[in-house]
Parts: structure tokens; sequence; C-alpha cells
């Protein structure tokens, strides 16, 4: 695009520094009202934002993160910080998602462990940590926090809210249940619905955190050592879901981790580099996330159905007025470009504004977060954005 | 080798999309099958007030529809059209596309499930200087606008209007006006239509009842 259309003023701080920002919100005596009828409160919000918010307050981005992402999008919060945020690629200044045009908040979803309120924070009434007496929550409640942040945060029209996968899915609810200010969302390697082959490998991951020893019931917040065995076996098997046959074949094939013969040895766990690799996804994994909130967060995910909740996609979609982009892979198998054509069917019947491609990808589910497959994604999200930002200055409607 | 190549206007030019807007009732729904960078589908849009869906395969062009805020799917058309639900919109367009479709019939039911009316622009092989290029040199023939080797041509399917009129006939739909273009204008009538124009547009209607099928008067040469 050759239009100029950004007047705010270059935001990035020059050294890419982003400050960890929190809120509390749902204080006594307005708890959250949950989906389930229980209610929640006070509830903090953990996020970051990049760039600046333009006087007219019509340049906010609303990204949202997947299963065990966190409010970290983009950029370092100092120097020593070897990894920068889990989109740095995307989002940034002069990237896919412009900061110097446009303003981007991203948050931690409720339930979750990374600084917005879920099972590991405290309970204000017992002073412990919530443990399995956190409720049940559900996408559409995730989303109903991150909208209450949006109202803190004095915005009311989000120009794009975008996420992949479970961040698909609450881009979906926001578009269905905040219809009055999403003016477009962009749906990625997502789907209306988790099929049941998501819910079974779900119920994989958490059958293997019950069965740790050290779970006791969800209460091991005081214990030593933590249900770390079961949360990296769940990590595991979430992870081959996320990669492809293809990509795992690419990159591991059937080399072998130490020496270039088998070994022959019933007692050695790891022979194949592939296995060497999910032991430390999940080894990884167990350092930074809590067994509690994934139980809690896999449960929202197997919960959501849009049909389900709204009669039918058709009917969702009838309440929406945002413009979408939907983007599958080619090779993800979890979320299926089926899935993706389900919300297109439903759009196009409801006569709403749906642009859908599927990128060729050996990358699988994960190809959303894979750096090199980022520029084709750009191809799609940079002119669908900068075209929705000009089209809402000039209030031309979707 | 190259075939000689014959210049014949190029259709896409010869049919402006001022012919197929003209034809287009304002306020419409329409699908552009094949919009290339949407410039049709975008004009219909903003001068017309109709409610456009672009179809294209090619990236780039794809970004192009983007990029002008039209709303693009990206769909095989070999593969029927299994994102759009039935009876979506009020006209499909498919202009110079028809004769690279491995099933016509079955593209154009499809079409007929989803849409109410059609703009189907196709080229005529029975153009008489392919004619002639055929009997006289006995080659394939090669035009500049259908600059294409045999083993290399995206069109797999040679048909001239009086073709297209019969497969009308065997189809869910019917014809409610041809307009052979000749030169480069469509023109109303015109007598032996089928040796001087090098290409057609059609206005093509669902038929009510599968017997439907309205007669064209027109010579068969």
């Amino acid at each position: 695009m050759s239009t100029k259309l950004a007047d705010t003023e270059d935001s990035a701080s020059p050294d890419g520094f982003v400050c960890r920002e929190s809120t509390t919100l749902y204080e006594q005596p307005n708890p959250l009202v949950l989906e389930s009828g229980q209610t929640l409160g006070p509830i903090t919000v953990a996020y970051q934002t990049y760039g600046t918010l333009s006087p007219r307050k019509d340049n906010a981005i609303f990204v949202c993160h997947a299963l065990t992402g966190d409010a970290h999008v983009a950029g370092r919060h100092n120097s020593e910080e070897k990894k920068p945020g889990w989109w740095n690629e995307f989002i940034g200044p002069g990237k896919a998602i412009d900061t110097n045009r446009y303003f981007v908040i991203c948050a931690n979803v409720l339930g979750g462990c990374q600084g917005t309120t879920g099972p590991s924070s405290l309970n204000p009434e017992t002073g412990k940590p919530y443990g399995p007496d956190f409720p049940f929550i559900t996408i559409r409640d995730i989303v109903n926090v991150h909208n209450a942040l949006i109202d803190h945060l004095g915005i009311e029209q989000i120009l794009a809210v975008i996420g992949g996968s479970l961040g698909g899915m609450q881009v979906l609810e926001w578009a269905v249940s905040h219809a009055d200010r999403v003016r477009s969302a962009i749906v990625l390697a997502s789907g209306p619905k988790l099929n049941a082959q998501g819910i079974a490998f779900n119920a994989i991951g958490r059958r293997a955190i019950y069965s740790d020893p050290l779970f006791q019931d969800g209460w091991y917040y005081d214990a030593d050592e933590k249900p770390h065995f079961g949360l990296a076996l769940a990590r595991m098997v979430a992870h081959i879901t996320y990669l492809s046959e293809e990509s795992i074949e690419l990159k591991f094939g059937r080399k072998l981790q130490d020496g270039d013969e088998l070994g022959f040895n019933l007692r050695a766990e790891t022979e194949f580099q592939i296995e060497s690799y999910l032991h430390y996804q999940g080894k990884q994994f167990v350092g930074r996330f809590d067994a509690n909130s994934y139980l809690a967060l896999t449960r929202a995910l197997d919960y959501f159905d849009l049909s389900e909740a709204y009669g039918s996609l058709a009917e969702a979609f009838s309440r929406t007025e945002s413009r979408f982009l939907v983007v599958s892979y080619s090779s993800d198998w979890l979320y299926p470009t089926a899935q993706s054509k389900d919300i297109v069917r439903a759009l196009i019947e409801t006569k709403r504004h749906v642009t859908f491609r599927e990128l060729e990808s050996p990358y699988g589910h994960d190809a959303f977060l894979i750096d090199q497959e980022l520029p084709k994604l750009e191809r799609l999200v940079a002119p669908f954005l900068a075209r929705m930002y000009m089209d809402q200055r000039q209030g031309r409607s979707s | 080798m190259c075939a000689k190549r014959m210049h014949l206007p190029d259709p896409r030019t010869a049919v402006t999309n001022d012919i197929i807007i003209d034809k287009i009732t304002r306020g419409s729904r329409v699908i552009d099958l094949g919009c290339g960078d949407a410039t049709l589908i975008a004009r219909l849009r903003d001068d017309h007030d109709c409610d456009v869906l672009g179809v294209e395969l090619d990236e780039d062009l794809f970004v192009k529809g983007i990029e002008k805020g039209v709303s693009m799917l990206q769909e095989d058309l070999n593969a029927g059209l299994t994102e759009l639900p039935s009876q979506s919109f009020d006209f499909a367009i498919l202009s110079q596309t028809l004769q690279q479709i491995d099933r016509p019939l079955d593209l154009l039911n499809e079409i007929f499930r989803v849409a109410r009316r059609a703009i189907v622009v196709v080229p005529n092989f029975a153009h008489w200087r392919i004619r002639l290029q055929v009997a006289l040199q006995g080659r394939a023939p090669v035009t500049d606008n259908l600059p294409y080797e045999w083993y290399e041509s995206p069109n797999v399917h040679f048909l001239s209007l009086v073709d297209f009129r019969e497969l009308a006939s065997q189809g869910n739909f019917h014809i409610i006006r041809e307009l052979p273009i000749i030169g480069y204008r469509a023109v109303k009538k015109a007598t032996f239509a089928n040796l001087r124009a090098h290409s057609a547009l059609y206005v093509l209607e669902r038929a009510r009842t599968p017997a439907q099928h309205k007669e064209i008067a027109a010579s068969s040469i």
C-alpha cells in the first residue's frame, strides 16, 4: 500500500524493550459471572502493549495467544532476556503487524499461569493458591476478561483481533459476543469447535497429569516437587499434534541421539533424536507451566463449540459485523483446513465478509508460529490490516 | 517451434468490464470466479452497491484483491464450489475460464446451485481465422489471446458458440442473452456469429424447471 495511514509517532522504544503490565478487574462486589454460573473476582490481568494508541483510538489490535502462550508476544523485557516474545518476527516496527502504525495489546488468558489469575494464583478467601478450587472456565470467560481489559484501557473499537489455534477460537468468540467493538477478525489454524480428535489428545494429557502421584488431586503447591512428570508427558503428546509427519521426518528422521548404532538396550529411554527432542520439550514446558492451568485450559478448549452455543454456526455469525480473514495450513492435522472451511461457509451463508486461504506448509499446526513461515502469513495479514485501517478511517463499513 | 500466431483482440479488453457490469443489477450479491486482481468486482462494489466475493487461486492476484478490500476465496474451480452455500449469490461471473475447466457442465451446474444468474464469457474456437489456421496449416490453433501450444495450454476444451448453446441445453440453466463479441464490441445481433465472433458473453439463468431451455434464434454456422 502506498497510502500513508499512520499518524502516530514512531512509538517503538529504540531498544525494543517492553514492560510487563497488569491490572486488577472484577473487584468485589462485582465479580465476573462465569459461563458455568460461578463467580470469580478479583481478577488480575497481565498484558503488554506495543506502539501508541492513536488520538482517535482507532488503531488497536488485540492478539489472542494459544494454549500455553503468554502476554509476552514481542520484544524483550531486558537485555539479559535470551528469547524475545513468541511472535517477535510478526509484530514490531515495520513487521507484519507494524507497531509504528498499530497499537498492539496481548494479554495472558484467564486460567493461565503467566500473570493473569489462574489456579496457581492466591485465592483471597484462603490465602492459598486456588488449585483445584479454581472455577471451571470457558473461552467465553477468557474473552470476557480481555474485553474488560479493553474497557479498562479506554478503547472502544478494536481494529482487529488476531490469534491462532486456541487464540483463533478466542477471536471467533470476540467477533460473535463482542460484535459491537470488533472491526475485523483474523483466525489462524483454528476451527469453530474442537473436534473429537483434539478432545482425545487433551484427554491423554489430562490423564498423564492426574496419574502423576505428585499431582495430589491438584494440591501440590506446597510440595517440594510438582507433578512435572505428568505435565511433561502431556506436553510431549500435545507437541506431536502441533507438528506434521513431514516436519518430524525432515528434522529428525530416524537419526540416533548418540553414536550411529542401535544399542539393543531396553533400558535406554532415548535412542532416537525425536525422543530426545520430545523429552526436551517436556522439560522446558514444566519450568514455565502449571499443571492445574493445563487442565483448566484444555477443558476450555474441549468445551468450545460455536454452533452448539448459538444453535448453529450461521446463527452465531449472524451476530457479527466483523470482516474476517481465515487462514489454514495444508499440513495441519489438529485443526485441518476443513474446519476453517466450516467457518468460511457459515460466514458466506450469513453474508459476512470473509477472505480465506490455505497456506502450503510442511510445519503442521504450529506453522503460524514458525519464523520461516511468517512471510507467507504476512502477505495476507499486512494488506488486510492496512485496508481495514484505511476503510475504517474513511468511514467505510465492512 | 511455435505455430504462427494470429492476432485477435483480447477478449478481456473487448468484453470490457463495462459490458459485464451493464448486465448486473445494482445492489446484487456477486461472486467472480477467477476474479484476477478483483478490479471488476471492486468496481461493482464501489459504483454499483454490489456485495462481492472474489475467487482466485493465484497468490499475487489474491493479495491484490485483499488490497482492494475485496473478500477473497481460494477455490479450485475443478473441485466444485464446496465452500459456497446454495443460493447465496444473485450473480456469478465466469470470464474466459470455462474452457479451462475439466468438467464444464459440472461447474455450470454448481454455479447455478449457488447463484441465480451467471455472466459467462467463452472464447469461440470456430472463429474463421482459427478455422483457416486449422484447415490450411493443419496445426492446432495458437492465437494472441490464446497464445499456448497445445501441450501447455490451460485451455483443455475447444468450443464454439454453437457448442456452448448445446451444452446449455443440458444444464440446470438456460441462456437469456447471447452477445457475440466481434472485434472490440459486443453486438446484440450478428449474422454468422459463430464465424465472426472471437468470443461471446452469455447471460444465463437458473432454470425453474429442468426442462426449461430457451431456444436461441441464431444460425449454426
